[in-house]
C-alpha cells in the first residue's frame, strides 16, 4: 500500500509570547524581557469554554490544550468525516501538576476526605487528548505521548503515521504544558538546568540555561488528497518524523550529539530526501550548555558549513518542555506561511567551542521555503525530529 | 430554610457552576442542575465545610433534589 502525504491544515497556539498565530509571530519578532520564567498571562479559560464548569474541571495544562485546538481545528474549518477515522494524538510531559500539588496541600492541611473526586480524571497526562476527543467526536485512536521535551513532536510523528499507513483522515495533535508550580520550579532550579541569569539565549557563547514557560500548541493533520478534494488550504505539508533514544545518561545528551544526529538522519530519510534538501532547522536550541553544543555538532556532522539556516524560537519563548515541540511546529508552519526565519532572541556571541552553524538572529530572515527540520530532545534521552516543507 | 438555602446555594454556584436561581428547592440535580455523581461528592465537601457536618455515601442515595439534600443538612444541625 501507498504511504499516503499527510497535509497541515490547522495550527493554535497558546504561549507567554502571545496566543493566537498572530500574537505568537508577532511575539516571536519582538524582543522580549529576561526573566527566570515565562509564563501565561492573558489567558482566560472561560473564553474558550462554553460549559464554564467543564473549565473549572479541567487542569490549566488541558485549558491551554483546548485553547489551542479550538483556535487550529476553526482554520481547518472544522473536522469533517468518518469520526471513526478521525483521531488524536497529544503529549505533555507531566500533565496536571498544579491540580495534584494544589491536592496534596488539600490532603496535608483537612485530610483525605477533602481530596477532590476530580484529582485523578484532571491530573491524568492524558486528560488534554480526552477532552479535545470528547469536545469534538473524535472516536478514533486517542493517545498521550510523554517523554518529556521531545513529546511534542513525537506526537506530531506518530499522529502523521495514522495518516500514512491509512488508519486516519484527520488526527489532532500537539503538546501542553503547565508545570510552572512552586514544586515544579523547585525540581528544575534544584537540578541546575533552568539559566540562573534569567536569559535564553540558546546557542550563544554565555548561555546558561533554560527559561521555563508554559503553553499549549495544536495542529490538525489530515490525508493530503483528502484535504484539497474537500477543498481545505493546506498550510504545510508534514513530510516525515522520527524517534530515536540516546541510550546514554538521564539528563546529558550523548556525547558529541550521535542520538540527535541519528535522529535527524532518519527522519531526512523517511520524508525521502537527503541532507542537502533541507534548507532550515528549527532546532531545540535550549540555551543550556550541553544540549545547543550537543545539537550543534549533531547538525555541523551531519550538513557541513555552513549547512541550513538555524533557529531557535526559546530565545523568545522559553522552553514549555511537553508543549515545546507542539508551539514549535507552530512556529516552523508559520515560518513557511510567512517567508521569513523568526531570529533566536538573546544570540549575540558565537561559542568559539562551538562547530560553525548558521544561526539567524538579530532580525527575521527572508527565504525561499522549503524541506525543514524541527527538533526537540528530552530527559530521558528521548529525540524527535520531523520534516515540514511548503504546501505542494 | 431560608438560611440553609442560601447556604446550600452560595455551595452550589461554586461547585457546579450554576445561576443562584436555578437552585431552587424543586430543581433536580441531574436534570436541572446537570450534575452527575462526582458533581455530588464535590458539593457534599463543600456542604461539610459550610455547615461543619458529616454525611456518609449511603445518606445520598435518596437525594435527587436539592429540597433532598437541604433536608439532609437540616437534620445534621
Amino acid at each position: 500500500m501507498t504511504r499516503r502525504r499527510v497535509a497541515i491544515t490547522g495550527v493554535g497556539v497558546v504561549a507567554a509570547c502571545g496566543t493566537g498565530v498572530d500574537a505568537f509571530w508577532d511575539g516571536l519578532n519582538s524582543s522580549v524581557e529576561d526573566g527566570p520564567e515565562r509564563r501565561v498571562t492573558d489567558f482566560d479559560p472561560k473564553d474558550w469554554y462554553e460549559n464554564p464548569k467543564e473549565a473549572r474541571r479541567a487542569d490549566r495544562s488541558t485549558q491551554f490544550a483546548m485553547a489551542a485546538a479550538m483556535q487550529a481545528i476553526d482554520q481547518a474549518g472544522g473536522i469533517h468525516g468518518d469520526p471513526g477515522r478521525n483521531g488524536v494524538i497529544y503529549a505533555t510531559g507531566v500533565g496536571g501538576m498544579a491540580t495534584f500539588e494544589a491536592e496534596v496541600e488539600k490532603y496535608l492541611e483537612k485530610g483525605a476526605r477533602r481530596v477532590s473526586p476530580f484529582l485523578i480524571p484532571m491530573m491524568m497526562p492524558n486528560a488534554a487528548g480526552a477532552a479535545i476527543s470528547m469536545n469534538w467526536g473524535l472516536q478514533g485512536p486517542n493517545e498521550t505521548i510523554t517523554t518529556a521535551c521531545a513529546a511534542g513532536t513525537h506526537a506530531i510523528g506518530n499522529a502523521a503515521r495514522l495518516i500514512e499507513s491509512g488508519r486516519c483522515t484527520t488526527v489532532v495533535t500537539g503538546g501542553c504544558e503547565a508545570a510552572m508550580t512552586p514544586v515544579g520550579v523547585s525540581g528544575f532550579r534544584n537540578m541546575t538546568a533552568l539559566s540562573s541569569s534569567g536569559i535564553s539565549r540558546p546557542f550563544d557563547a554565555e548561555r546558561d540555561g533554560f527559561v521555563m514557560t508554559e503553553g499549549a500548541g495544536v495542529l490538525v493533520l489530515e490525508d493530503y488528497e483528502t484535504a484539497e478534494a474537500r477543498g481545505a488550504t493546506i498550510l504545510a505539508e508534514l513530510m516525515g518524523s522520527a524517534s530515536n533514544a540516546d541510550a546514554h545518561h538521564i539528563t546529558a545528551p550523548s556525547p558529541g550529539g550521535d542520538g540527535a544526529l541519528n535522529c535527524m538522519r532518519i527522519a531526512i530519510e523517511d520524508a525521502g530526501l537527503s541532507p542537502e534538501d533541507i534548507v532550515h532547522v528549527n532546532a531545540h536550541g535550549t540555551s543550556t550548555p550541553l544540549n545547543d553544543m550537543a545539537e550543534a555538532h549533531a547538525m555541523s556532522k551531519l550538513f557541513g558549513d555552513p549547512g541550513p539556516a538555524v533557529t531557535s524560537v526559546k530565545g523568545v519563548t522559553g522552553h514549555g518542555l511537553g508543549a515545546a515541540g507542539a508551539i514549535e511546529a507552530v512556529s516552523l508552519v508559520l515560518t513557511i506561511e510567512k517567508g521569513l526565519i523568526p531570529p533566536t532572541a538573546g544570540y549575540a556571541t558565537p561559542d568559539p567551542e562551538m562547530p560553525s552553524i548558521d544561526v539567524v538572529s538579530g532580525t527575521a530572515r527572508e527565504w525561499t521555503p522549503g524541506p525543514s527540520l524541527s527538533n526537540n530532545f528530552g530527559f530521558g534521552g528521548h529525540n524527535g525530529t520531523i520534516v515540514v516543507g511548503p504546501a505542494s | 430554610m431560608s438560611d440553609t438555602l442560601d447556604r446550600f446555594k452560595k455551595c452550589a454556584v461554586e461547585v457546579l457552576s450554576v445561576e443562584a436561581d436555578q437552585v431552587t428547592p424543586e430543581a433536580s440535580f441531574a436534570d436541572d442542575l446537570d450534575a452527575d455523581s462526582l458533581d455530588l461528592v464535590e458539593l457534599v465537601m463543600a456542604l461539610e465545610e459550610e455547615f461543619d457536618i458529616s454525611v456518609d455515601e449511603a445518606e445520598l442515595e435518596n437525594v435527587t433534589h436539592v429540597k433532598d439534600a437541604v433536608a439532609l443538612v437540616e437534620s445534621k444541625q
